[in-house]
């Protein structure tokens, strides 16, 4: 029974990590496909990717639109998990449904709603176009985590402080949002990656200033090569790293 | 005014910008998407009205009902695969790796859930092209005499999807096997339940809607994601997003491809209520 856990084990880690392996190794494929046999190594692919400004200007504005985004989702999320949990309004249920309800929504159908208000609108796809977009999905997120984070201890630490005569907006810069550190940083940077990565939305409301994810996509149309490669590894090692920052930072200290 | 009674406003406060978003940039153009699949193209020109005709094409198209049935088995197929693959996967990490392994056990287990999306199916195609890793791998020992054409089928769309929910699911699965008192398990041994009738009867029950909303997350984000059958599918065998995406690009009929996404809604909705018994969206 052990041998055949650790052997499921083993064989998942090499299904879950063999695209990965591919993707990393013909990065410094020495020749013009990332297809074996492997000719060598060279860091050329990588030089190139750095020293296209197309692909750094995408870079930087998926990076601009995830943190902004995030950040709107993040305060209108946490605030109407805060009013839900304090105060009983008429409805509730039903709010708490309707701010859920974008998350059982796939992101072809909200870019395209989107983009038919924006159309009749007369407004030409942007990136805030996008941000907009990227609030709409991730502020389900961010609303239940908050929610879900919650609970009486806090109450109780609230209540004090308003008896103690602290403005509703003191109790919640002073006392509830840093009492919630750990799930409002879980919530904001789940949110950044999910921005950072979302492509559909962003291909749809963007135009000439596009987001990294729809810039690779053009990549990809030009065929097979390594250049891809190194964006996909370079992308894999930027996330990775966020990803144990997190878990050493943010979930560690959050037990 | 009484304590209560501010309280309330307050709330109200609170809760209205978010409520509003949502309501200005969700609802709101889920309905015009609405109204426009009722409209017609007269050229390349959009006329408004209220012609269900786009849905009878839907309807009694045959390319257009075989996007639908694609996408629906593939889901389906996607979601039971990754399911029967991630729960022992899961189980394995939160009962058999040691405790002090286990966050690390599962931060590698999901670890390429956070590579790019886009880059995902392009890497599998690395791996499943003709002559890529696998057709290499296997021509070089012997075992196949012609490279298998892997890539481009609706194979390669769903080893593609399965490597992305199962890392997807074994999170959620395991986030709920943790939760539960080993007591549950001991008192049913102790009652002389054998390990399997311990699973069937005890375990699986409890992990039940944490694995039916990871289930629904699959098939909603499945159904509707167009780069993954768009890169690994090809062509051959179009989906509902591809159809979608082919009617904005080519032909610039918004009103089809609200009417189809529309149809798309409808699927998850019913999903939804086959599976709203045990799902819990607000406890991700």
């Amino acid at each position: 029974m052990r041998v055949l856990s650790y052997t499921y084990l083993a064989l998942a880690y090499v299904f879950v990590f063999l695209p990965v392996v591919v993707l990393v190794v013909f990065s410094f494929q020495d020749g013009r496909l990332p297809i074996p046999p492997f000719k060598g190594v060279t860091l050329d692919w990588y030089a190139k990717v750095l020293g296209d400004d197309d692909l750094m200007a995408a870079l930087l504005n998926s990076l601009m639109v995830a943190v902004v985004s995030s950040l709107v989702a993040l305060v209108l999320g946490f605030l109407a998990a805060h009013a839900l949990a304090r105060v009983r309004l008429p409805g509730s249920v039903l709010m708490r449904g309707v701010l859920i309800a974008p998350m059982a929504v796939s992101y072809l159908i909200i870019a395209l709603g989107l983009l038919t208000v924006f159309n009749s609108l007369g407004i030409r796809p942007s990136l805030w176009a996008t941000g907009i977009g990227h609030v709409v999905i991730n502020l389900p997120l961010c609303f239940a985590i908050s929610y879900a984070a919650m609970g009486d201890h806090q109450k109780a630490a609230e209540r004090a402080a308003r008896d103690l005569g602290a403005a509703e907006w003191q109790v919640l810069a002073l006392v509830s949002a840093p009492m919630l550190a750990a799930p409002l940083a879980a919530a904001f940077f789940l949110s950044v990656t999910f921005s950072w990565d979302e492509f559909i939305i962003a291909f749809l409301l963007t135009r000439f200033d596009v987001t990294l994810p729809v810039e690779i996509w053009s990549m990809l149309k030009s065929g097979l090569s390594p250049a891809t490669n190194a964006v996909g590894s370079l992308v894999f090692l930027v996330s990775v790293t966020l990803v144990i920052l997190l878990e050493i930072f943010v979930f560690r200290r959050a037990k | 005014m009484s304590l209560a009674a501010k309280d309330r406003r307050l709330g109200w406060g609170l809760i209205a910008p978010a409520l509003i978003w949502t309501a200005a940039f969700f609802i709101l153009p889920f309905l015009a998407m609405v109204a426009l699949s009722f409209a017609t193209m007269d050229g390349r020109e959009v006329v408004r009205g209220f012609d269900p005709g786009n849905y009878v094409r839907i309807f009694s198209d045959p390319t257009m009902l075989g996007a639908l049935w694609n996408s629906l088995e593939i889901t389906v197929v996607v979601t039971v695969i990754s399911v029967l693959l991630a729960y022992p996967l899961a189980a394995i990490i939160a009962f058999r790796v040691p405790a002090r392994w286990q966050r690390l056990a599962l931060l590698m287990a999901v670890l390429p859930f956070w590579t790019s999306y886009v880059v995902r199916s392009y890497s599998w195609l690395l791996v499943l092209g003709q002559n890529g890793v696998v057709n290499k791998a296997l021509l070089g020992l012997g075992v196949i005499a012609e490279p298998l054409e892997i890539a481009s089928t609706r194979a390669a769309t769903v080893i593609g999807f399965v490597h992305f929910f199962v890392m997807l699911l074994t999170l959620t699965i395991y986030a709920n096997l943790i939760q539960l008192s080993p007591n549950y398990a001991r008192a049913a041994q102790d009652l002389g339940a054998s390990r399997w009738q311990t699973f069937t009867h005890v375990i699986l029950p409890l992990t039940l809607p944490g694995v039916v909303t990871g289930a629904f997350l699959t098939f909603v984000l499945c159904i509707g994601d167009y780069i993954t059958p768009q890169i690994l599918g090809g062509n051959t065998e179009l989906t509902l997003p591809q159809l979608i995406m082919l009617q904005l690009g080519r032909s610039g009929n918004f009103p089809l491809a609200s009417a189809l996404s529309v149809v798309l809604m409808a699927v998850v909705t019913l999903a939804y209520f086959a599976s709203s018994r045990w799902l819990r969206l607000d406890r991700v």
